[in-house]
């Protein structure tokens, strides 16, 4: 069932023509095998993958620099593989600096904001596609519209607020100001998923007697819970990178993020390539991993997060 | 059923505390945002009402104007570059194998920190040790140039990994939208004899055309918001060299403590996105949608 529900979801967003559905055909072989063809394939697939080199290569190049000391950075030629890894640079920034401590922030700002974005879209969803009331399409379009609000044209008035209120330099204003953000995102992709989920399980339910809580906790979230990990994912990702918001709200060592963290730390070892590439290495490796095992999710979320805009 | 469903009570407590967040940290904002350009404010002290005084310096500001020009220039560049997007998508979701594993790995930058994207990239351009430059003295350049600091070049060089971050996102996009059209026409219309030409620029791309549209409205309202590479790789040096709209708001506010003119940028930043979304949509509108 889930992947049909994913396929209706994916066509629902392009457009009416995808809406009448092909049954599925064999693709008829090319006729055309004459050796200019091949010629031109072999070009398109060289294209295709200078393409691929440029996007991935400076990162293996920052993983090569990351396992170098300055003498082999400064020395030797930038493409040279290191004869002997310096793992010790990776050891050296986790334990001098704060970065575990950045770490550490970092993970529970994210975790926190992905648990309540998640939770508060699902409830506005659910209103929105299963209860009737005359303002759901009102309330839908602003959070729509908060999609395309740019967020230095709300950063001074926070700032302003948050000082006001004690809420500068405190976790709090960044889990909130996260939530905010990413909840017409993800209230985006949650709808297209909850528009085409079956709606017999619920009324069900309400026939059963069972109280609108229980439905929401007990029938529709289990429902959802494909998508809501789609969803979950797109937020980590954004959370995880998220700088400007960290950068003007947060002031202590002590509560700020990564990114905002080695930016400053960076600075401090600027001659240093092995320790600022091992620091770099460290703060997009659990995005990478996310990104090994939960590709198809990714790509997902990030195309049903787009493209209805 | 209806009446449990249309219980006012119940749909309060579903929405309020999403609706809260939103109208709070987005919502009210935006208007403060407006209210204070009307305000002489140093971030701290308390506020003097001075009119239109700052809305009016914007206006007179070459230094706005000249971080404006530059944020217009990236939506240009960025808009001319989903042409690019476009061709690889269609060659993708042609027969090609492994298609499905290269448009993951063009994806992988936009899902990185810009953080770690700009400190990598300005490694890459470093004068002695980057890979660039590298690469140039190794075909006999001598003289490579220090991309970062040169005024003629830093905007450029800054546009590449904007370019390098997001192009995986275009192309998984389009790469979508393209799988989507129904093989039989395609099919039908091999048959009727059309090229691969033929097909990709008279049935493909007409009939992905307002997944384009919403592109284009992301390329350029994206760019005309865009701070973070700029703001960390150049600090919008050297001397208002690669300086945007967004990173000179952002000078004005927490360097210059001139809290009161960075809000008024902050909502034009703000009337200009949309009115331009709104364009966007209005010149590209079709009297009516392709129908097969």
């Amino acid at each position: 069932m889930r992947n049909e529900l994913l396929e209706e979801e994916k066509l629902d967003s392009a457009g009416p023509v995808q809406k009448d559905k092909m049954p599925a055909q064999k693709p008829v072989k090319s006729t055309s095998s004459g050796i200019g063809y091949k010629i031109g394939l072999g070009f398109i697939y060289v294209v295709l993958g200078i393409v691929a080199v440029f996007q991935i290569f400076p990162l293996i190049w920052l993983f090569l620099f990351s396992l170098k000391d300055n003498q082999e950075v400064f020395e030797l030629s930038p493409f040279a593989i290191p004869t002997d890894p310096k793992w010790e640079n990776y050891v050296k920034v986790w334990t001098e600096g704060n970065i575990s401590q950045y770490f550490l922030n970092s993970v529970v700002y994210t975790a926190s904001s992905v648990i309540l974005t998640v939770l508060l879209a699902s409830m506005v969803t659910f209103a929105i596609t299963r209860m009737k009331w005359k303002l759901n399409g009102l309330v839908l379009g602003l959070f729509m519209v908060g999609l395309m609000i740019p967020i230095h044209s709300t950063l001074i008035p926070l700032f302003s607020t948050f000082s006001s209120i004690g809420l500068i330099d405190h976790p709090l204003s960044i889990i909130l100001t996260y939530t905010a953000f990413n909840l017409p995102i993800t209230i985006m992709i949650l709808f297209g998923f909850y528009q085409v989920l079956p709606r017999e399980v619920e009324e069900a339910a309400i026939m059963d007697g069972a109280s609108i809580h229980r439905i929401f906790f007990q029938v529709t979230l289990p429902m959802t819970a494909p998508v809501m990990a789609t969803a979950a994912i797109i937020n980590m990702i954004y959370n995880w990178n998220e700088f400007v918001f960290v950068n003007t709200f947060i002031s202590s060592e002590n509560f700020k993020t990564l990114t905002v963290g080695i930016q400053n730390f960076i600075g401090q070892y600027s001659t240093d390539w092995g320790a600022i590439g091992a620091t770099l290495m460290i703060s997009i490796l659990p995005i990478l991993l996310a990104f090994l095992f939960l590709s198809n999710r990714i790509v997902e979320g990030i195309s049903a997060g787009s493209v209805k805009g | 059923m209806d009446k449990a469903m249309s219980n006012p009570k119940v749909i309060m407590l579903y929405t309020l505390p999403a609706l809260f967040l939103l109208l709070a940290l987005i919502y009210v904002p935006i208007v403060q945002t407006g209210y204070y350009g009307l305000m002489k404010w140093n971030g701290m002290g308390s506020k003097e009402f001075i009119g239109l005084v700052n809305y009016s310096r914007l206006i007179e500001d070459p230094l706005f104007w000249s971080s404006a020009y530059h944020s217009f220039l990236l939506a240009l560049f960025s808009t001319l570059s989903l042409v690019g997007y476009l061709l690889i998508s269609v060659i993708l979701a042609g027969k090609i194998k492994g298609a499905n594993t290269l448009r993951k790995i063009y994806l992988i930058p936009m899902l990185l920190a810009s953080v770690a994207i700009a400190q990598l990239w300005m490694k890459i351009y470093h004068p002695t040790n980057g890979i660039l430059n590298n690469l140039l003295m190794s075909i006999g350049i001598e003289e490579p140039p220090m991309w970062l600091a040169n005024p003629d070049l830093v905007l450029f060089a800054i546009f590449i990994p904007i370019i390098w971050q997001y192009a995986g996102f275009y192309i998984l996009i389009y790469y979508a939208a393209l799988k989507n059209i129904p093989e039989s026409l395609v099919e039908s219309a091999r048959i009727d004899g059309a090229t691969a030409w033929d097909i990709a620029w008279k049935i493909k791309i007409p009939l992905i055309m307002n997944v384009i549209k919403v592109t284009i409205v992301l390329a350029v309202v994206g760019s005309l918001k865009y701070f973070d590479l700029i703001y960390i790789m150049t600090n919008g040096g050297p001397n208002g060299a690669s300086e945007v709209m967004a990173s000179y708001m952002y000078g004005q506010a927490f360097r210059g403590f001139d809290f009161g003119y960075a809000s008024a940028i902050g909502f034009f930043l703000l009337v200009i996105c949309l009115v331009i979304t709104w364009l966007i949509r209005k010149v590209t509108a079709t009297k009516e949608e392709i129908q097969y």
